[in-house]
C-alpha cells in the first residue's frame, strides 16, 4: 500500500496534470527568499520557471494525444488505477482530468504566463520577486479549476484563483487600485458563494437518492436527475458566478475598472484566460448539470449576450482610453462567446472554444501593447498620441496585425473562431444571429478608432518624436502569439477538430436529457449512461504512481 | 500547368511577405525584383493555366477544373480551401493578372521616389494575392477571404501617405463602410449554410439549379423566400465593395491614395468584385426576380447619380472616381437584367479604359509635382503627347465612341434593358451614356487643351513620364480599343464570343424561360444608333463649353447660370454630410449615453447602493492598504501548501 503523499509524490515527479498545476506553486518557494534588490535575478528565474511549466504542458500533450490527434478524457490517478480520495467521509477526491474541452484553455493559461513575464519585465517596478510569486500562483489556480472533476475541488480552485488576481490589481495597479480590486472580488465573491451553496445542495440530493453515500465528482453529479423548480434555483447560482466572470451585461462593469487599474500583465492574465473560466464554465457545468434549466434559460440568456455585443461594441468605440477601450471590446468578444455556447450545436461550440483561445490571444497582445506604449509615455489616453507609425514602425506593424486579428479579418484567428459561432448559431436561432452579425460592424469601428489616434496622422504631441520602437525583448513577447494567430486563421481545423470529440459527447448526452421527460423529484440515472460522455475514455493511468 | 493554380495567389502574398519582413535589408533593386517578379511569375502561370484549359475545353461543356489543398474546417461545417478555374474565373484571372501586372510597372516608375517604395509593394502585392483567392475560390468561405483581404488592402493603401491627416481617415472609412456589406454577404452565407448545409459553389448552385422550388416557396426571413433572402444579402454585399447607393460614398475618398492605387483596386479589379459575385450567383439572382429587379433599379440609379456629380468635380481623380461609380452601376443595370455576360464584358472593357484614364492622370500629377486641380492644368498636349493620345482614346472608349471597346459593351447593357422592356431603365442608362461622355471630355479638354493654367515652376518641370509610365498606357490604349471585339453583337456578327464562352457558367433553372427576348435587326440598329449620338451629343456639349483656349472660364460662366443645382452637384449632394448626421453622430450619442448612464449611473449604482459593498469596502481597503505587502502574500502562499498537505494527508 502506498501512502495518499507517496501518491501525490509520484504524480507530481511523473509527466502528470498534478505537476502542471503544482509545479508553478513549489516553483514560487524561492521567490519569498529572493532580496527586493534581485529583481534581475527574479525575472530570469521566473521566466525560466514559466518556459519550464510550458514545456512540461507541450510534453504532456504529446504524450496523450490520441492516434487521430483528439484528446479523450485523462485522469490523474492512484496506484492501480483508482481516483485519489481527498475527504473520504464525504466523498471528496482529488480528481484532476484533462480532455478536448480544458486541453486548449490549460495550454493558453501556461503559453501566456512567459509572454506576460517578459511584458512586465520593465513595466513592474516594485516587488519584483511577489509579482512574479502572485502570477505562478494564479497557474496554479486557473489550471486547477480548468483540470478539477471533482466539484467541492473546482470550487476551491475557483476561489485560489481570485487572491492572486486581487493582489496583482491591488498592489501593482493604477492609481483607483483599491477600489478596482475590491469592485473585482467582491464582484466575483458574490457570486461564487451561491455557487458553493448550489454545488452543497447538489451534493446533498446526491447522498440523499445514493443510499447516504456522498460525492462531489462530476460524473457522479451528471448523474443526477432534478426536478425543473430546482434546477432552476441551481443553474441560477452556478450561471451569476460565470455571467459575472465572464464577464455577460450588466454585471460586467467590474470589468473596465480592473483593467484600466491593473498592470498591463494582470490584464493580460485576466483577460486572457481568467475571463474564459466563466464561459469554460458554462460549457462544463452550468449547461450539462442542468438540461432542463438551460433550455427554459436560454431566450434570456441569449438576450444578454446580443446585447453584450453591441452594447460593449458601442461603449468602447466612444472611449478615450485605449485600455478601457480594448476592455470594453472585450464584453463584445466574449459575448459572440456566450451566443455560440448557447446555440447548443455543435459547429458554434467549435468556434466558441476556439473563440476562447483567440480572445486570449489577440486581446491579450492588444493589452501588451498598449502596455508598451504606458511604459513610455506613462499615459493611455488617445489625446496624448498620433502619428506614432512613424516613430515607432515595429509597434505600429504589430498593433495593426493584433487590431486585425481582433476585428476578425479572415486569414487571422479572430475569425477562425466568429465564423463557426455564428454560422452554427444562425442554423439553430435565427435572427437574434443577424444583430449579433452586425457586432463584426462595430468591432471595425473601434479598433479601427484606436489604430487611428495612435499610429496615423501626423505626430502631434513633441514627447512622441523621440519614442523608441520596441525592443527584441517586447517583440519576443508578440511574435509568438502572432504566429499562433495566423496559424489558427490560416488552418483552423488543426486546433478545431481536436475537441470535436468532447463537445459532441456533452451535445449528444445534452439533447438526450432534454428530450426525457421532467422527473418529479430527483433521481440518479445509472452510471453507465452518464459514463459514457464522461468517463468511459478514462486511459491508462497517466504516472505509475509510488513506482 | 493546371496544377500550378494554387501558386497564382501565393506567389504574389510570398512577395509581400519576403519584401515586407525582410525587404529592409535589401537594396532597391531586389526589392523592385521581388515586387515585380511575384505577379509576373503569376501572369505567366495564369497565362498557363489559361491556354492549358482552353485547350481542354474549346468543344467541350465548360467543364471545370478543380484543386482542393487543404481542408479550413471539417465536420458538420466543412469547407475546403479549394481553387476553381471555370469559364467565369478565367475571365477574371486575366484580367487580374494582366491589369494587375502593368499596373505594378508603371507603379515602379510611378513610386520611384517615394519614401515608402517596399511597403508600396508589399500592400501592392498583398492585394493580388487576395484578389486572386476571392476570383480563384471555390467556394463562398474563400471568396469572402479575398472579399476581406482585398479590403484590408484597399484600407491599408488608401491611408498609404498615413502622416499627413486625411487619407487615413479615408482608409478607415472605406474599411466601415465595406464592413457594413460584409455584415450582409455573411448572413447570406449564414442563410445558405443553414439550409442547404455547404458554402461550394459545385454543391449548392446545382442543387438550386436542379430544384428551384427549394429555394423559392415559402417565407424564409423578412417574408422573402430563401433565394430572394440570399440575393439580397449579397447584393448587399457588392454594394460596399463595388460602391452602389447607398454604400458608394467611401469610393471618391478613396482616391486619397496613390494613383496606380486607384487604378488597380479603386478602377479594374477590387471593386468589380460585387459584379463577380452576382454573375458567379446568377443561378440564385435568377430565381429571385424581385431582387433582381431591385438591383437593376439600383444600378440605374447609381449610373445616373454618380455621372451627374462627376460632371461638376475639378479634382481629375474625382471625376474618375465618380465615373468609376456610375459604371459600376451599368454592370448592375446588366445584371440585374440578367444580362450576366453583358456585365462581365463591361468588367472586362472598363478594366482596360478605366485603368487607362486612371494611370493617365496618374501621368499627369507625376508631371504636374502632385496637383490634381484640373483648374490648374490646360495644355498639357504639348509636354505629354502619349498620355494625352492614350487618355483621349481611354475618354473615347468610356464614352461609347463606336468601334471601342466600350461601345460594344455599354450597347449590349442597354440592349438588354430594351430588349427586355425596362425602357425607363434603358432611358437611364441612355442619359448616363451622354453625361458620361459630357463628363469625360470635359476632363480631357480641360486637362490637355487650353492654355496652361498653373505655375511657372510647374510649368518648367513638365515632361513626359519614362517608359515604365508610357509602355503600359499603350498597351491599355490597345486593350481599351480591342477588346470589344471579343464581345460583338448579333447584328454585326454571327457569334458573340464572350457570350458563348460564358454560357455554360450561366444556369438555366428548371422551368424558367429564357430572359432575353429577340429584337429585330432594324429595332437594333436604331438602338445602336440612338446610343451612338447621345455620345456625340455629350461629346459636342464638352467641346463647345470647355473646348478652344478659355475653356475654363466659359466653363464658369456656365455653371454659374444654375448656381443651385452647381452648388448640389459640387457638393456631392451633401450626402456624406447627411450620413454624419442621421447615423454617424447619433450613434455616438446613444454610445456615450449607454457609457455613461447605463454603466456608470444605473449599474454602478445599483451596485453601490447595497450596503453590503459599502461596509467590505472599507474593510478590504484597511486590510491591503496598511500591511506589509509581502506578508499577505505569504499567508496566501501559506494557504496553498496547507491545502497541498490537507490533500497529501487529509
Amino acid at each position: 500500500m502506498t501512502g495518499p503523499m507517496e501518491t501525490l509524490f509520484g504524480l507530481l515527479v511523473g509527466n502528470s496534470l498534478t505537476r502542471l498545476v503544482f509545479f508553478p506553486t513549489i516553483a514560487a518557494i524561492p521567490m519569498f527568499f529572493f532580496p527586493r534588490a534581485a529583481a534581475r535575478a527574479a525575472k530570469i528565474y521566473v521566466l525560466v520557471m514559466s518556459l519550464v511549466e510550458l514545456a512540461f504542458g507541450i510534453l504532456y500533450l504529446a504524450t496523450h494525444m490520441a492516434a487521430d490527434g483528439t484528446f479523450a478524457m485523462v485522469h490523474d490517478l492512484g496506484p492501480g488505477g483508482g481516483v485519489i480520495p481527498w475527504i473520504a467521509g464525504y466523498g471528496i477526491r482529488y480528481d484532476l482530468a484533462m480532455d478536448g474541452i480544458s486541453m486548449p484553455l490549460v495550454m493558453l493559461g501556461i503559453l501566456l504566463v512567459p509572454i506576460v513575464i517578459l511584458g512586465s519585465w520593465k513595466g513592474i517596478e516594485t516587488h519584483w520577486p511577489m509579482f512574479g510569486a502572485s502570477l505562478l500562483l494564479l497557474t496554479t489556480g486557473v489550471l486547477g479549476a480548468l483540470l478539477a472533476y471533482d466539484l467541492f475541488l473546482f470550487y476551491v480552485y475557483w476561489e485560489v484563483m481570485l487572491v492572486p488576481m486581487y493582489l496583482l490589481i491591488g498592489i501593482w495597479g493604477g492609481e483607483r487600485r483599491i477600489y478596482a480590486a475590491v469592485k473585482f472580488f467582491l464582484f466575483t465573491m458574490a457570486g461564487s458563494l451561491l455557487m458553493l451553496i448550489a454545488i452543497l445542495w447538489m451534493a446533498w440530493t446526491f447522498q440523499s437518492v445514493n443510499g447516504g453515500v456522498w460525492s462531489f465528482a462530476y460524473a457522479d453529479l451528471l448523474r443526477l436527475d432534478l426536478p425543473v423548480h430546482q434546477q432552476i434555483w441551481l443553474f441560477a447560482a452556478f450561471a451569476l458566478t460565470f455571467a459575472i466572470k465572464v464577464p455577460m451585461f450588466p454585471f460586467h462593469t467590474w470589468l473596465p475598472d480592473a483593467h484600466v487599474e491593473a498592470p498591463t500583465g494582470g490584464s493580460v492574465i485576466l483577460a486572457g484566460i481568467l475571463l474564459k473560466l466563466g464561459t469554460y464554465g458554462f460549457l462544463r457545468f452550468a449547461i450539462p448539470l442542468f438540461p432542463q434549466a438551460s433550455e427554459a434559460a436560454r431566450p434570456l440568456l441569449l438576450a444578454l449576450a446580443v446585447i453584450g455585443i453591441v452594447y460593449g461594441a458601442m461603449v468602447a468605440w466612444v472611449q478615450g482610453d485605449m485600455k478601457k477601450l480594448v476592455a470594453y471590446s472585450s464584453i463584445a468578444h466574449l459575448g459572440f462567446v456566450m451566443l455560440g455556447l448557447l446555440a447548443i450545436d455543435i459547429v458554434a461550440w467549435q468556434g466558441s472554444l476556439l473563440q476562447m483561445v483567440n480572445h486570449g490571444l489577440s486581446t491579450g497582445a492588444l493589452f501588451l501593447l498598449v502596455g508598451m506604449l504606458y511604459d513610455r509615455r506613462h499615459t493611455k489616453k488617445f489625446d496624448e498620441f498620433g502619428g506614432l507609425a512613424k516613430v515607432m514602425p515595429v509597434f505600429a506593424f504589430f498593433l495593426v496585425f493584433s487590431s486585425l486579428a481582433s476585428v476578425g479579418l479572415p486569414g487571422l484567428n479572430g475569425f477562425a473562431g466568429e465564423f463557426p459561432i455564428l454560422i452554427g448559431s444562425f442554423r439553430t436561432l435565427g435572427w437574434p444571429v443577424i444583430v449579433a452579425t452586425f457586432g463584426v460592424v462595430l468591432a471595425a469601428l473601434y479598433l479601427l478608432k484606436m489604430i487611428q489616434l495612435t499610429i496615423w496622422g501626423p505626430i502631434t504631441k513633441d514627447e512622441n518624436r523621440g519614442l523608441k520602437d520596441l525592443s527584441g525583448r517586447e517583440i519576443a513577447a508578440l511574435v509568438p502569439l502572432c504566429v499562433l494567430m495566423l496559424w489558427i486563421g490560416v488552418a483552423p481545423d488543426t486546433f478545431l477538430r481536436r475537441s470535436r470529440k468532447a463537445l459532441e459527447g456533452v451535445l449528444s448526452d445534452y439533447r438526450q436529457r432534454i428530450e426525457q421527460p421532467a422527473v418529479r423529484q430527483a433521481t440518479l440515472r445509472p452510471p453507465a449512461a452518464a459514463a459514457a460522455a464522461t468517463t468511459a475514455n478514462v486511459n491508462v493511468a497517466t504516472t505509475e504512481a509510488g513506482r | 500547368m493546371l496544377q500550378l493554380l494554387w501558386l497564382i495567389p501565393i506567389l504574389p502574398f510570398a512577395g509581400a511577405a519576403i519584401n515586407g519582413l525582410l525587404g529592409k535589408w535589401f537594396p532597391k533593386w531586389l526589392v523592385t525584383l521581388v515586387a515585380l517578379g511575384a505577379p509576373l511569375a503569376s501572369l505567366i502561370i495564369a497565362f498557363g493555366c489559361l491556354w492549358e484549359y482552353s485547350q481542354g475545353n474549346s468543344q467541350g461543356s465548360g467543364e471545370a477544373f478543380e484543386q482542393t489543398k487543404y481542408m479550413w474546417t471539417t465536420g458538420e461545417l466543412s469547407i475546403p480551401v479549394a481553387f476553381l478555374l471555370d469559364r467565369l474565373s478565367a475571365v477574371m484571372l486575366f484580367v487580374v493578372t494582366f491589369v494587375g501586372f502593368l499596373i505594378h510597372v508603371y507603379s515602379a516608375g510611378y513610386m520611384a521616389h517615394e519614401e515608402g517604395y517596399r511597403r508600396y509593394f508589399s500592400y501592392l502585392n498583398l492585394f493580388m494575392a487576395a484578389m486572386l483567392i476571392l476570383v480563384l475560390g471555390n467556394n463562398y468561405l474563400v471568396m469572402f477571404v479575398g472579399w476581406e483581404g482585398v479590403g484590408l488592402c484597399s484600407y491599408l493603401l488608401i491611408g498609404f501617405y498615413y502622416d499627413q491627416p486625411f487619407p487615413p481617415y479615408a482608409g478607415k472609412k472605406a474599411f466601415i463602410v465595406n464592413r457594413i456589406g460584409d455584415f450582409a454577404f455573411l448572413v447570406g452565407m449564414f442563410a445558405l449554410f443553414a439550409q442547404l448545409g455547404s458554402l461550394t459553389y459545385h454543391d449548392v448552385l446545382p442543387k438550386i439549379a436542379a430544384n428551384p422550388g427549394l429555394v423559392t416557396t415559402g417565407t424564409y426571413m423578412l417574408g422573402m423566400p430563401l433565394a430572394s433572402f440570399v440575393a439580397l444579402c449579397f447584393f448587399i454585399g457588392a454594394m460596399g465593395k463595388s460602391a452602389q447607393i447607398p454604400l458608394y460614398v467611401w469610393l471618391p475618398d478613396a482616391m486619397a491614395g496613390p494613383t496606380p492605387v486607384s487604378a488597380l483596386i479603386h478602377a479594374a479589379t477590387m471593386v468589380t468584385a460585387g459584379v463577380y459575385m452576382v454573375v458567379r450567383s446568377n443561378v440564385i439572382y435568377q430565381l429571385a426576380p424581385g431582387i433582381s429587379l431591385f438591383v437593376a433599379v439600383i444600378g440605374a440609379a447609381t449610373a445616373i447619380f454618380a455621372a451627374t456629380i462627376g460632371i461638376a468635380q475639378t479634382d481629375i481623380k474625382k471625376v474618375l472616381a465618380y465615373s468609376t461609380v456610375s459604371q459600376l452601376g451599368y454592370m448592375f443595370l446588366a445584371a440585374g437584367l440578367g444580362a450576366y455576360s453583358a456585365a462581365l464584358f463591361h468588367v472586362v472593357t472598363h478594366a482596360f479604359f478605366k485603368a487607362l484614364l486612371f494611370l493617365g492622370s496618374g501621368s499627369v500629377i507625376h508631371a504636374m509635382g502632385g496637383e490634381q486641380d484640373m483648374t490648374k492644368m490646360g495644355g498639357l498636349k504639348k509636354w505629354m503627347p502619349s498620355t494625352r493620345w492614350t487618355y483621349l482614346i481611354g475618354a473615347a472608349a468610356i464614352s461609347g465612341v463606336p468601334l471601342l471597346s466600350g461601345f460594344f459593351s455599354k450597347d449590349e447593357i442597354l440592349h438588354a434593358a430594351a430588349a427586355n422592356g425596362h425602357w425607363v431603365l434603358w432611358a437611364v442608362g441612355l442619359i448616363t451614356a451622354g453625361l458620361t461622355a459630357c463628363y469625360m471630355f470635359r476632363s480631357y479638354f480641360l486637362t490637355f487643351e487650353g492654355t496652361f493654367r498653373g505655375t511657372h515652376e510647374q510649368e518648367h518641370h513638365l515632361h513626359e513620364s519614362p517608359p515604365s509610365m508610357t509602355i503600359p498606357l499603350w498597351i491599355l490604349a490597345v486593350g481599351a480599343v480591342l477588346s470589344g471585339y471579343v464581345g460583338l453583337p448579333k447584328v454585326l456578327s454571327e457569334v458573340n464570343r464572350f457570350h458563348d464562352w460564358l454560357e455554360p457558367v450561366i444556369a438555366h433553372p428548371a422551368g424558367l424561360a429564357a430572359a432575353e427576348r429577340e429584337m429585330s435587326t432594324g429595332a437594333e440598329w436604331a438602338l445602336i444608333l440612338f446610343t451612338t449620338l447621345v455620345a456625340a451629343a455629350g461629346i459636342y456639349l464638352a467641346w463647345q463649353i470647355y473646348g478652344g483656349q478659355n475653356g475654363l472660364a466659359k466653363g464658369r460662366a456656365w455653371a454659374a447660370r444654375f448656381p443651385r443645382v452647381h452648388r448640389q452637384l459640387v457638393n456631392k449632394y451633401y450626402v456624406d454630410e447627411d450620413y454624419d448626421a442621421v447615423i454617424v453622430r447619433p450613434l455616438a450619442a446613444l454610445s456615450r449615453f449607454f457609457w455613461k448612464v447605463v454603466d456608470t449611473f444605473v449599474i454602478d449604482g445599483a451596485v453601490n447602493a447595497g450596503a453590503f459593498l459599502t461596509e467590505l469596502t472599507g474593510d478590504v481597503g484597511r486590510f491591503t492598504t496598511t500591511g506589509n505587502v509581502r506578508n499577505y502574500a505569504l499567508y496566501f502562499f501559506l494557504g496553498v501548501i496547507l491545502l497541498f498537505g490537507w490533500i497529501a494527508f487529509g
